[in-house]
């Protein structure tokens, strides 16, 4: 690998940007020295716990306190009136109370908080807190919400977006034609790390809290409205993150511990259990979704119609931009002259949805995926040849209007997954290869394989307008006898490895391998959520802008060190050098007492929002594309699935951690094939069935077949480094590829994800 | 109640244990000990995963006073001071650790896969670490790590 430096090509720098160095927390997780926010400990801290709504809408008519607050060592219990600033929060509406005041929306909404010298003695006093409720009828079907006579849950009616697309004509006439209504059911991030933080009251009227979340300067901003206070009273800092995948997106416990800290004076630490953390987040909007697909006899789009439905919950969150991404990216990675889309997010009282990996995109592929392969049985074509027929490539203009101005190697992608070697049949020797496994319930009869393939499509970075923006800061100095560069950021780690990234964006700038990565927290700008796959574009773009003004003041002073000009000089590992002369000093020689420090707001080029009748508008910043080939193994006479292979292609635009870009692509496909045959929240009336491992099933090793991976790196000349955002797209078409496979083992239709047992036999 | 028991090889007692409390609780707020983890509490992820006098537990499921007189060793009680165990280190170097939260679980199960079986087969160690669930990773790089593991023992 080679890269540029001020005009001039040197060798790539050891441990920098497109190689895998270790990550600079590894070494702690395996100790288990890690500080999570569930593992903080602060001497005479509290512990809080929450009293939530056992129903999924009522009225609240009363609230009594009085045998909480009585128990010993309970030092706080605090309702709606306790608030003292605006009691809502939200990410794109402050819809949602702090504690809940005149009615609660959600099975799970919390109503009252108490903290107690024991997280026992804090649970105990919660159950002695009386609440009476007049319990309402709860809306719990998005497509009631939208068109039936039901129940307004907030002021405005129950949609809280619709976003049409119109492109081309509108009542097309097409060959062939395909219909199907397709469900996706409702999935769990299920972050293993539970939401949790401590709060520590200053003593002054403020707060310092040490939290696990996406977002902390968005975290911050509800906070602060909600306690009435200024930001430069409520200073975050993000605590070790377990997981997010877009759970972490909104608040949890976030307002309450800050609230029982500032009431009690004490630090107050807050750690929910599984089953509260199933009601202690938002989850993957599920989906109603009709599609009409048309095309001529040899399999040419001719039009989509679709009518989508994201059922939001009982609070808004970020369902309206959940509801944009499904709409502009309905019709798929396919060029499609006529669209015709409607999709609506709505409120309903089941549990609140909001931002999950994939983010509207996924609901969109199990439904376009699922018609293009009706579409090619209608055709009598492959299912990866009526893709490549009608496969977008660079240029390819969107639905939206937005024309693709870098590559979209969606046929490549197929291609290269045809190309990949289908694994041997299964053997049934072997217990352990066969669908159901050590339980022994088959010996290989009525054990039927199926292939499949799907691609997705999806958005990176925010957008629709979004003012998208990081903030970094690079400070280089000679820190004992070595050059050594600190990065600050407020960018949060949450396990994808973005501080090892940093640490590789300095090493290929500024050529010095020591570089710290300093905790995350508000006392820097911020640096936009972690999510839509978009740190390594932003903050990595951010720290590399910041990086190159270092190295800019850096060279200057180097030129009046060493008397030469700015011009010739050029960093090369560690060394200042020039054309001529070749290396001149060592880097540290040149600092002296020397330090640099420049701090930058780092943006990706400028969206638009979409037309509110029509959905035109060049509305996203960069298309990330993945494909994926799965075998199943299915026990047809049992309905037990075992997926056999997952192979996944994806062009990143320039892996900048090889490993890690890999790890993203097996952990993100695992998520879809969760939600392709296992995972799913059971709502009953508004009320979680299963709000524990026990019962929602997450993949574990034993499910999870072996992978072949590709990585394409076909580089996006407006991105930092050519990259393209890699968390999100392996998400994607992993679930309707192996649902595809089940469809192909057992000829079933297969509407609905997780497909279950009884849906097969 | 007072619980008395040995944690990497240490004897520690922790008083004022609530009769409910457990093991994995006892670790991880009174001996200062949060490396074994809390993801669900109710024995099914394995973050917790602790040898209870050399058997692999998850110590979520044991009561603190279960543990009386008993040797406890944790992820914490695996490294040789600064020397990583060789299964911590594959980790690191396979990039198996992605958010970390399963690991610590992980890496006691699998070290005690390769004590009774020093050169699994992907089918061994897939049935060894069924009961831990990993959120990040989708298990390929734990099984390279575990490989590679058995290689450097």
């Amino acid at each position: 690998m080679t890269s540029t430096v001020a005009g001039r090509t040197t060798a790539a720098t050891a441990n920098g940007v497109g190689s895998s160095p270790a990550r600079p927390d590894g070494t702690r997780k395996v100790r288990g020295e890690f500080a999570y926010s569930s593992d903080l400990w602060h001497e005479d801290m509290l512990w809080g716990a929450t009293l939530r709504s056992p129903h999924p809408h009522a009225r609240i008519t009363g609230v009594d306190v009085s045998a909480a607050v009585a128990v010993p060592g309970v030092h706080a219990v605090l309702t709606h009136g306790d608030v003292p600033g605006l009691n809502r929060y939200g990410l794109e509406h402050p819809d949602q109370p702090v504690l809940a005041d005149d009615v609660v929306r959600y099975r799970g909404e919390p109503v009252a908080v108490v903290a107690a010298d024991h997280p026992e003695t804090a649970q105990r006093a919660m159950k002695l807190i009386e609440v009476t409720y007049d319990e309402l009828e709860p809306v719990t079907d998005a497509e009631d919400a939208v068109h039936g006579d039901v129940a307004e849950l907030h002021p405005g009616g129950n949609v809280v977006r619709h976003a049409p697309i119109r492109r081309g004509e509108q009542t097309p006439q097409a060959d062939v034609v395909v219909t199907g209504r397709y469900e996706v059911g409702m999935q769990d991030q299920a972050f293993l790390g539970p939401e949790s933080g401590l709060a520590v009251p200053d003593g002054h009227g403020g707060v310092d809290l040490y939290v696990a979340t996406q977002w902390l300067h968005v975290d911050q901003q509800q906070i602060v409205a909600a306690l009435g206070l200024t930001p430069e009273q409520v200073r975050l800092t993000l605590a070790g993150v377990g997981g997010a995948f877009g759970g972490r997106e909104d608040l949890s416990m976030q307002i309450h511990a800050s609230l029982l800290a500032l009431y009690t004076g004490k630090p107050v630490k807050m750690v929910y259990n599984r089953e509260e953390s199933f009601y202690g987040h938002v989850h993957r909007h599920p989906a109603t979704m009709y599609y009409e697909h048309g095309a001529t006899r040899d399999g040419r789009l001719v039009h989509v119609t679709a009518r989508i439905y994201l059922d939001g919950g009982a609070y808004a969150s970020s369902t309206g931009a959940v509801v944009g991404n499904a709409a502009t990216l309905g019709v798929g990675p396919y060029d499609v002259p006529n669209v015709s889309i409607d999709c609506w997010g709505t409120y309903t009282n089941n549990p609140p949805c909001g931002a999950m990996r994939g983010f509207g995109a996924v609901q969109a592929a199990f439904g376009y995926e699922s018609q293009m392969d009706k579409l090619a049985d209608a055709c009598g074509l492959s299912p990866t040849e009526i893709r490549r027929r009608n496969a977008m490539s660079e240029g390819t203009v969107m639905p939206t209007g937005q024309t693709v101005d870098s590559a979209a190697p969606v046929a490549e992608l197929l291609d290269r997954l045809e190309g990949m070697p289908l694994p041997q049949p299964g053997s049934t020797a072997d217990l352990r290869t066969l669908p159901g496994g050590v339980s022994n319930t088959t010996h290989g009869e009525g054990v039927v394989r199926g292939v499949g393939y799907a691609v997705g499509i999806k958005n990176i970075c925010f957008s629709e307008g979004f003012d998208d923006y990081s903030t970094a800061r690079v400070r280089l100095a000679a820190v004992g006898g070595q050059p050594a560069v600190t990065v600050q950021t407020a960018a949060a780690e949450v396990g994808q490895g973005l501080v090892t990234i940093l640490q590789q964006i300095i090493r290929t700038e500024l050529g010095v391998e020591q570089v710290t990565i300093l905790p995350m927290d508000t006392s820097i700008g911020s640096a936009g959520s972690t999510s839509a796959s978009r740190q390594s574009y932003m903050t990595g773009g951010a720290v590399r802008a910041a990086a190159l003004k270092v190295r800019g003041a850096l060279l200057s002073h180097a030129a009046t060190r060493l008397s030469r000009t700015t011009a010739e000089l050029h960093l090369d590992g560690g060394k200042l050098a020039s054309v001529a002369d070749g290396v001149l000093a060592d880097l540290v020689d040149v600092l002296g007492e020397a330090e640099f420090d420049e701090t930058v707001e780092w943006r990706h080029r400028p969206t638009e929002a979409l037309d509110p009748e029509t959905g035109r508008g060049n509305a996203h910043v960069q298309y990330g594309f993945a494909a994926h080939r799965a075998v199943v193994d299915v026990d047809t006479e049992l309905g037990l699935v075992k997926v056999v292979s997952l192979d996944c292609v994806q062009d990143v635009g320039k892996a900048l951690n090889p490993q890690a870009v890999v790890g993203q692509i097996q952990g993100g496909s695992a998520q879809g094939l969760g939600l392709a045959v296992m995972e799913e929240i059971q709502t009953e009336g508004g009320v979680i069935r299963n709000p524990s491992f026990t019962d929602y099933l997450i993949p574990t090793v034993l499910d999870m077949p072996p992978m072949n991976i590709d990585v394409l790196e076909l580089a996006d000349p407006h991105a930092p480094y050519g990259l393209r955002g890699v968390g999100e797209p392996p998400t994607i078409s992993s679930t309707p590829a192996i649902v595809a496979a089940i469809r192909a083992a057992t000829g079933k239709e297969l509407l609905r994800v997780p497909v279950r047992p009884d849906h097969i036999v | 109640m007072r619980v008395n028991l040995t944690v990497n090889g240490e004897r520690r007692r922790a008083d004022d244990v609530w009769e409910g409390e457990s093991l994995l609780y006892v670790l991880r707020e009174r001996l200062g000990l949060p490396g074994s983890k809390n993801a669900c509490e109710q024995g099914e992820c394995g973050s917790c995963t602790v040898y209870l006098d050399d058997v692999p537990a998850c110590a979520c499921l044991v009561a603190a006073g279960q543990a009386e007189g008993r040797e406890v060793r944790t992820v914490e009680g695996l490294a040789d001071g600064d020397a990583l165990d060789p299964v911590q280190q594959s980790f690191v170097d396979a990039g198996a650790v992605q958010c970390g939260f399963c690991t610590p679980g992980l890496v006691v199960a699998a070290h005690d896969l390769l004590r009774r079986e020093p050169d699994p087969s992907d089918e061994e160690i897939r049935e060894a670490l069924a009961g831990n669930l990993c959120r990040c990773t989708g298990y390929e790089k734990i099984l390279d790590a575990v490989h590679s593991a058995a290689g450097a023992r």
